[in-house]
């Protein structure tokens, strides 16, 4: 082989380069952040299993917006009683049945979303009540993160 | 009887055709778009007791803004409109009488959307976002579908129809909470507060009228004040020779 001792060297150039964000990450190793979840404190009944709701949420809310406005149907019910949130009838409702309880959005909602980089539209016409700040302003998600450190500088 | 086979078959052909083209032939005959709901949501607004107390019409805005998180945007060529206050020879073109009371010609009147029995904007609407309400004849909205394209807004004759050409919450001052603000790119209209009537409330519009300037209620139901109210007095709707049947009732 022609050369071969300097294709040699650069092949294993070639290769350390090319793998360095691996062997990088073994010598200062740094934990992926972790959603953190806080959870309602004076709650503590969900209008389905935590793991229904941690992987079909989504759905359950799709479901619930056809329910309401396509059909009329306003409150939840299960097995054919309205279901009871603190003895109100729960209504089929993001802002007004959810969010009352996971009244901290951005330590519920916004934790696993930003994680796992979703976006959800909901809250473009939707509102988090609890957050005026968020109200104000646009509500891409750019902008949220913007206003949580606008928060956090208010709160310092 | 005996038939032969010729004479059997002419007749399965005739039966046959008459099952396939009977239905449609008959609905074409039989179109008078008949009232068919359980009920049938209406207003009557009086134009004379709104005009005795001008500061309705504005109490009336005022309330659906604040109801529906609806923005004020100055751009005349951008704004939202639900309800809102059109001169009486404006809204009613159709009037042609030349020699009505010139105070009536310039008076303000509310306007909204006319919740027709036969809507021009549901028929053009490609994905189904605007429908009329099997159970009591509301023309419904649903703003997740709406894909902003606007036929509805070019097929409502009335006008009742806006598109968000902008975020509206930069144009909120305040936002009631329990209503969903809208986004930019879609249609939006009155529903006649579909969500304060599935709670058994009235329209926002109709609540501040404590002197029955705007009557709500079911014409489906001989009894119901709107009823009588209309038997009673002579009434005018916008546009009627378009055939949309508009069910926003105007007493002059």
């Amino acid at each position: 082989m022609y050369n071969g001792g300097k294709i040699t060297i650069a092949i294993i150039i070639f290769i350390i380069i090319f793998t360095s964000p691996i062997w990088t990450n073994w010598l200062n190793p740094q934990k992926a952040h972790k959603p953190e979840i806080v959870l309602p404190k004076d709650y503590k009944e969900c209008i389905a299993e935590t793991d229904y709701m941690k992987a079909y949420h989504m759905d359950l809310l799709n479901e619930w917006r056809d329910l309401v406005v396509r059909k009329n149907i306003r409150y939840l019910q299960k097995d054919g009683k309205p279901f009871l949130i603190n003895g109100k009838k729960a209504e089929m409702s993001l802002t007004k049945t959810c969010l009352n309880c996971h009244n901290d959005k951005q330590n519920f909602c916004d934790q696993c979303h930003n994680y796992l980089d979703v976006s959800p539209y909901c809250w473009d016409c939707h509102v988090d009540k609890f957050n005026p700040l968020d109200v104000e302003q646009c509500p891409k998600r750019i902008k949220l993160e913007v206003n949580v450190e606008q928060n956090q500088e208010a709160k310092q | 009887m005996t038939m032969d086979r010729r004479k059997f078959l002419k007749l399965t052909a005739l039966a046959t055709s008459l099952g396939i083209a009977g239905k449609p032939i008959y609905n074409i005959i039989a179109n008078d778009t008949p009232n068919n709901l359980k009920k049938r949501y209406a207003l009557v607004i009086n134009i004379e007791k709104m005009l005795a107390k001008p500061e309705i019409l504005d109490k009336c805005i005022k309330a659906c803004k604040k109801a529906h998180n609806i923005p004020d945007i100055p751009n005349k060529k951008k704004e939202i409109k639900w309800i809102w206050k059109e001169q009486f020879k404006h809204a009613f073109l159709e009037q042609e009488n030349e020699h009505i009371p010139e105070s009536l010609k310039l008076s303000p009147v509310l306007l909204l959307c006319n919740h027709c029995d036969n809507p021009p904007c549901v028929s053009v609407c490609p994905t189904q976002a605007t429908w009329k309400r099997n159970e009591d004849g509301i023309v419904m909205m649903d703003w997740h579908r709406c894909i902003g394209c606007r036929y509805c807004m070019a097929a409502c004759p009335y006008g009742s129809r806006s598109f968000n050409f902008m975020n509206p919450r930069l144009h909120l001052k305040e936002i009631n909470s329990n209503f969903p603000t809208r986004t930019k790119g879609v249609v939006e209209k009155c529903t006649l507060c579909d969500e304060r009537i599935a709670e058994g409330k009235l329209p926002a519009c109709v609540e501040v009228c404590c002197n029955d300037e705007i009557i709500f209620g079911d014409l489906n139901d001989p009894n119901s004040k709107i009823r009588k109210v209309l038997s009673k007095t002579y009434s005018i709707r916008r546009k009627p020779e378009l055939g949309t049947q508009p069910e926003i009732y105007y007493i002059v």
